[in-house]
């Protein structure tokens, strides 16, 4: 399977404090990732730094590689702003703009680009709603504010608002942990449908989760990545000691 | 529940605590609120049988005569308070928007710093610097001058109240924004300051507020004429100017039109608060 995003040798500094060290790891094509690890491991870094989020925070440096279809996105020439167009991101608490309707958040990334083509934003609502699997319950009420929705509805209006641009990789940073068990499954049902069009890299605490939705899965612990392979192998037979440990819940 | 319940005698003392409390809490409110029903209420009081169609519409009678009235300085300080208002929330909300989203930059300690120094200047200085820069190459007193005194009053509020409301819309917003690929200046003027706009337009009305009451920046500024005036370049009329050379005067006349005055004048700023805030209210379902 094609790789859709290499990492080589990611470093990420707070300071002089290294959170993230030498890590490499690969992300087929249409494939869902799991980042496991106890908190404070570095896996939230890690995603921060693949879309240049990270640079939001003071005094933190990045070294090694992320290379995008061949595209470095370190590289000098890259502006980060094109580079989080084609990497979207879903946070952990769900975060419509408030000022705006759910018709308006979800094309928001379009319509504060300049797009003005009336149809054009109408059939992209319709279709990431439809994708983000909100469609049937906010059709009638696309004018009502983004925030009148209930936490799960919320966040999948950003899961739609992240797909209407179309990116190719979405990063998803614990997009469940603030939901009730009954959203949380409809996210995680729509994961497996959304890789089809986009490579899906999600943080998550819930081990279950990562095993429920993940293609592989990525084991990481002080900064450093421990294991990494099909989610199956990680969980049945990891190879390391301190990943069956963190999956049996010895510790973390 | 009988199990969880305190003795009476316990109970009893919580209880006249309690209600000390809340007496203390509901004292202090009062003490707050008397001067602003006085001061309306006497304002009332006074204002109100003097005010006549006249005191709109006519310039004021030579002192000692009775009759004219203050249209001249109403039209002045209006012009002159929405020029404050174009510069004052220009400048106020821009260097606001600079000092919260900006914060890491080297100058945010600089302006703060010297935006702060600015609030404590006194006013009558403000209206001494004004008179240095534009009265003097201007050769005129004028309401551009008065204008630009009372907007410079209004900065340090303004980009005060501005940061603070800005720095309380969620980081999370931000990141939204940028994690669609919008560039830094389009999250801010979309999405940040929308979710401001109430905080911030508060915070201008309050200086508006602030600035509208002021004569000292506008003695050597605006200077003041009893004529109609509408030409910035030229001495222009100002309500709290007109206020006080009535209020000094040994007519009784005089003194009764200062006080419509002072009603008009406060009149105002709760006209312009509560259109304000209609204008800009968040569109809720």
């Amino acid at each position: 399977m094609p790789e859709r995003m290499h990492v080589t040798d990611l470093s990420v500094f707070y300071g002089a404090k290294d959170a993230v060290k030498k890590v490499t790891l690969g992300f087929p094509s249409n494939t869902v990732n799991a980042l496991i690890g106890p908190s404070g491991c570095g896996k939230t870094t890690f995603l921060r730094a693949l879309n240049r989020m990270h640079e939001l925070t003071p005094n933190t440096r990045v070294t090694g590689q992320v290379v995008l279809d061949e595209l470095d996105i370190y590289s000098a020439d890259v502006d980060p702003v094109d580079i989080r167009r084609r990497i979207g991101m879903v946070f952990q608490k769900p975060n419509p703009f408030p000022t705006m309707s759910i018709f308006d958040n979800v094309v928001a990334g379009l319509k504060l680009a300049g797009v003005r083509d009336r149809s054009l934003l109408e059939t992209v609502v319709e279709r990431s709603l439809r994708q983000a699997a909100l469609w049937d319950e906010v059709s009638d009420r696309l004018r009502a504010p983004g925030s009148s929705l209930s936490g799960g509805q919320q966040q999948r209006l950003c899961i739609a608002r992240a797909l209407a641009v179309e990116p190719e990789v979405l990063l998803m940073d614990e997009p469940t942990s603030a939901l009730d068990p009954a959203s949380t499954a409809r996210i995680e049902d729509l994961m497996e449908s959304l890789k089809e069009q986009v490579t899906i890299i999600i943080v998550t605490h819930n081990m279950q989760q990562a095993g429920r939705v993940s293609d592989s899965t990525a084991f990481f612990l002080n900064g450093e990545l421990v294991e990494n392979g099909p989610t199956d192998t990680v969980f049945t037979t990891p190879r390391d000691k301190r990943t069956e440990d963190y999956i049996t819940g010895r510790f973390g | 529940m009988t199990a969880t319940r305190l003795p009476q005698k316990l109970s009893r003392a919580r209880r006249v605590q309690n209600n000390a409390a809340v007496g203390l809490v509901v004292l202090g409110t009062v003490i707050v609120l008397l001067p602003l029903v006085l001061i309306s209420g006497y304002l009332l009081l006074q204002g109100v049988s003097s005010l006549n169609l006249n005191f709109f519409i006519q310039t004021p009678k030579p002192i000692g005569e009775s009759g004219g009235g203050m249209g001249q300085a109403i039209v002045g300080s209006l012009i002159m308070i929405g020029l404050a208002l174009v510069i004052g929330s220009l400048v106020g909300i821009a260097s606001g928007i600079f000092l919260s989203e900006y914060s890491t930059h080297w100058l945010t300690r600089p302006i703060r710093l010297l935006s702060d120094v600015l609030t404590g200047v006194p006013a009558i200085v403000v209206g001494l610097v004004i008179y240095a820069l534009l009265v003097r190459p201007l050769h005129s007193y004028s309401g551009l001058a008065g204008g630009v005194a009372l907007g410079l009053i209004m900065i340090p509020i303004v980009v005060r109240s501005s940061e603070e409301v800005l720095k309380l819309v969620p980081t999370n917003l931000r990141e939204a924004g940028l994690a669609l690929g919008l560039p830094r200046w389009k999250v801010i003027t979309a999405i940040v300051l929308p979710a401001a706009r109430g905080g911030i337009v508060t915070g201008v009305m309050l200086a508006v507020a602030r600035v509208s009451g002021e004569a000292a920046p506008l003695l050597f500024t605006a200077l003041g004429t009893s004529f109609w005036n509408v030409n910035l370049l030229k001495p222009m009329a100002a309500l709290p100017l007109q206020i006080y050379q009535y209020a000094i005067q040994p007519y009784e006349d005089s003194n009764r039109q200062a006080w419509a005055g002072s009603l008009v004048l406060v009149a105002l700023i709760l006209l312009a608060s509560i259109v304000a805030r209609l204008v800009t209210r968040q569109p809720r379902s």
